[in-house]
């Protein structure tokens, strides 16, 4: 089990290297950072200037290796925009953005799991074709049209909830069904075939034949090993969420790292939005890598060689 | 007369297939004494398994079971409503699968899926439980009982899982056991460990022994009453030294006629095998289910579903229009009486 702990940890360490160095060429994709800083009137002097004063006449090496070396210290830098410290504002966005995702995540989950395991319970009925439907709504359903759906509908018609911020608990239902719906098909899909399989299989049919409950021969033998690759799989969603967070605190005015990253986008504030993608990304990065301690939990054949 | 464990009358088990119904086993009848082992034998596809599976009530779900008589104890099992047939299973009766290597759930531990069964049925503490497990896999052969039981099933060798099934089937001390081809995964030398620990169980522990298997070597040599299957029916019936010494169906002849006896088997002589396929048991058809591949077959084997019917000897019947003294003649000519 620690041999594996060890092997995941080092692939999560050059992965999150890995990301920290494109994370940093991103700068040079748009072109020279100092003469879209300088502006369009700027003189050759003005630039020349802002590219000693930002470190950008150095070797890009160089540049990488103080960056990452600032990074790792937890100094991201200075907003070109805010005129503040990268890190500072951050943190104090970044609680908001991991309560949308953690709420996102469990309400996807908490829907799609149990609708995954009745579909594979009772499948091609009445009720697998209801799940079914549900999973190719949310997969065809873009997930700002769906938000923008339910404002008109709770917020504007109904008025049941807040449309905009992020001061009670109440402004998070929305964007969380918005973002959690998301990526509720494909794990639901997961687990309706990965139950399907289990429930044929023969340790299912031995179950049975100790005369096990049936809650038991589905909750404790079939699930736990449907379960496994969902697991992977949610991590993997969870990803495509922060990026979907973009969009979705963007439309409910959400204070958090996605609307940061849209406002610095336009602001062309490379610091910032250097950090946010490195954050998000490290985030994704421990995510994995606790999807697969909790997959070596579950399967002994990862944990026990 | 000795205890009466099982009673099986006039079994069917049908499976509704694209263009009608699999009639997959047909009016199969026999029963289990207190230990007593029987064997059930005969070709892939004979329905063997569906048997075994029907009586434990585990059948797929599309497939249609009917019975004049199901009791185990005596106790009516086949109009019981699915909680109390769960309290049967596993506990008055328990089934060893064919494939060891998958019939383990991988995600827990020897131990806890042991202790789970002794749980389900009895009142005990899980030390208590605990202990059976361990006095059980010792039972089987296996050694180092007590580290085994944290052990996962991907640790244990084919042959070591089939002694652990063997072991968990018989934590709640049942009194029928139904084996349905136990040791077919496993390798050749593991094979007879396995049978002569589940006969040596058997006679330990008083159980009713089902074995399901193809292997008449292993039959010869541990079934008391043996049952031969063709096409879904029983074609003959009786005690391993009727069946073997004296078989009467021209089928039990032809599987007889298919092994080679050391000493008795003449050198270079080709083995006997049985010419033609099992016939597609989709839709009924009025006729011996073997006539088509049987060396005496008449115009009248055609005419009409065929009864077993006794033998000369007691507890002995097979499903044949031959007279029992034509069938010892034609055993003869084909050497295996």
């Amino acid at each position: 089990m620690l041999i594996y702990a060890v092997k995941r940890l080092s692939v999560a360490i050059l992965v999150a290297m890995t990301v920290s160095l494109i994370t940093f060429s991103m700068i040079y994709l748009s072109g020279d950072p100092a003469m879209a800083l300088a502006g369009e009137s700027a003189s050759q002097s003005d630039i020349e200037n802002i590219r000693r004063v930002y470190g950008y006449d150095q070797p890009i090496m160089v540049q990488y290796f103080s960056w990452l070396g600032n990074a790792l210290t937890g100094n991201l830098g200075h907003s070109h925009y805010l005129k503040t410290e990268v890190s500072e504002v951050i943190f104090t966005r970044l609680p908001v953005t991991m309560t949308l995702g953690a709420c996102a995540l469990t309400f996807a989950l908490t829907l799609s799991i149990p609708l995954g395991v009745v579909a594979a319970m009772r499948p091609n009925t009445l009720i697998d074709r209801i799940a079914l439907t549900i999973a190719v709504i949310g997969q065809a359903l873009p997930s700002f049209w769906f938000a923008l759906m339910m404002i008109i509908l709770f917020g504007v018609t109904l008025r049941w909830l807040p449309i905009t911020g992020s001061d009670s608990w109440m402004n998070f239902i929305m964007p969380s069904v918005a973002l959690g719906y998301y990526i509720t098909p494909a794990v639901m899909r997961l687990t309706r075939a990965g139950m399907l399989e289990v429930l044929s299989s023969d340790y299912i049919r031995t179950a049975r034949a100790k005369g096990l409950r049936p809650s038991v021969v589905l909750f404790k033998h079939a699930l736990r090993n449907a379960i496994i690759p969902v697991v992977s799989l949610a991590a993997v969603q969870f990803g495509f969420m922060l990026g979907g967070s973009i969009v979705i605190e963007t439309i409910f005015a959400i204070n958090g790292l996605g609307q940061l990253a849209w406002e610095s986008i336009l602001r062309a504030d490379l610091p910032m939005m250097q950090a946010i993608v490195l954050v998000l990304s490290c985030f994704y990065i421990v995510l994995t890598f606790l999807a697969d301690l909790l997959n070596a939990f579950l399967d002994p054949r990862i944990r026990v060689s | 007369m000795s205890e009466r464990i099982l009673e099986v009358g006039n079994l069917t088990v049908d499976i509704p297939v694209g263009n009608g119904m699999l009639h997959a086993v047909q009016g199969v009848s026999f029963h289990v004494d207190k230990g007593e082992t029987l064997c059930i034998v005969g070709e892939s596809g004979c329905g063997k398994s569906l048997t075994s599976l029907a009586i434990m009530d585990l059948l797929p779900s599309k497939a249609i079971r009917n019975a004049n008589t199901l009791e185990l104890d005596g106790e009516d099992i086949l109009n019981v409503p699915e909680r109390r047939m769960s309290d049967i299973r596993g506990n008055t009766m328990g089934m060893i699968f064919q494939e060891p290597m998958t019939s383990l759930n991988p995600a827990f531990t020897i131990g806890n899926q042991m202790v789970e069964i002794l749980k389900r049925h009895r009142n005990v503490s899980n030390a208590e439980a605990r202990d059976r497990a361990i006095y059980l896999l010792e039972k089987v052969g296996i050694t180092a009982a007590a580290s085994r039981l944290s052990q996962y099933p991907h640790q244990l060798s084919g042959g070591l899982r089939q002694r652990v099934m063997i072991a968990m089937t018989l934590m709640c001390g049942p009194d029928l056991i139904i084996a349905d081809e136990p040791t077919t995964a496993l390798d050749v030398t593991i094979q007879a460990q396995i049978l002569l620990l589940l006969a040596e169980l058997q006679r330990e522990f008083e159980m009713g022994l089902i074995l399901i298997t193809h292997d008449l070597g292993v039959v010869a040599r541990i079934a008391d009453r043996v049952a031969v299957m063709y096409a879904g029916e029983v074609v003959e019936e009786g005690t391993a030294n009727q069946v073997f010494n004296r078989p009467t169906h021209p089928y039990t002849q032809g599987l007889l006629e298919c092994i080679p006896i050391p000493g008795k088997t003449e050198r270079g002589k080709p083995l006997g095998s049985i010419p033609g396929i099992v016939p597609s048991l989709v839709g009924r058809f009025e006729a011996c289910h073997f006539a088509d591949r049987c060396p005496f077959a008449m115009d009248s084997c055609t005419d009409g579903n065929i009864a077993l019917r006794p033998a000369n000897e007691a507890g002995h019947a097979y499903r044949c229009l031959l007279s029992p003294e034509q069938c010892a003649a034609n055993a003869k000519t084909k050497g295996v009486a």
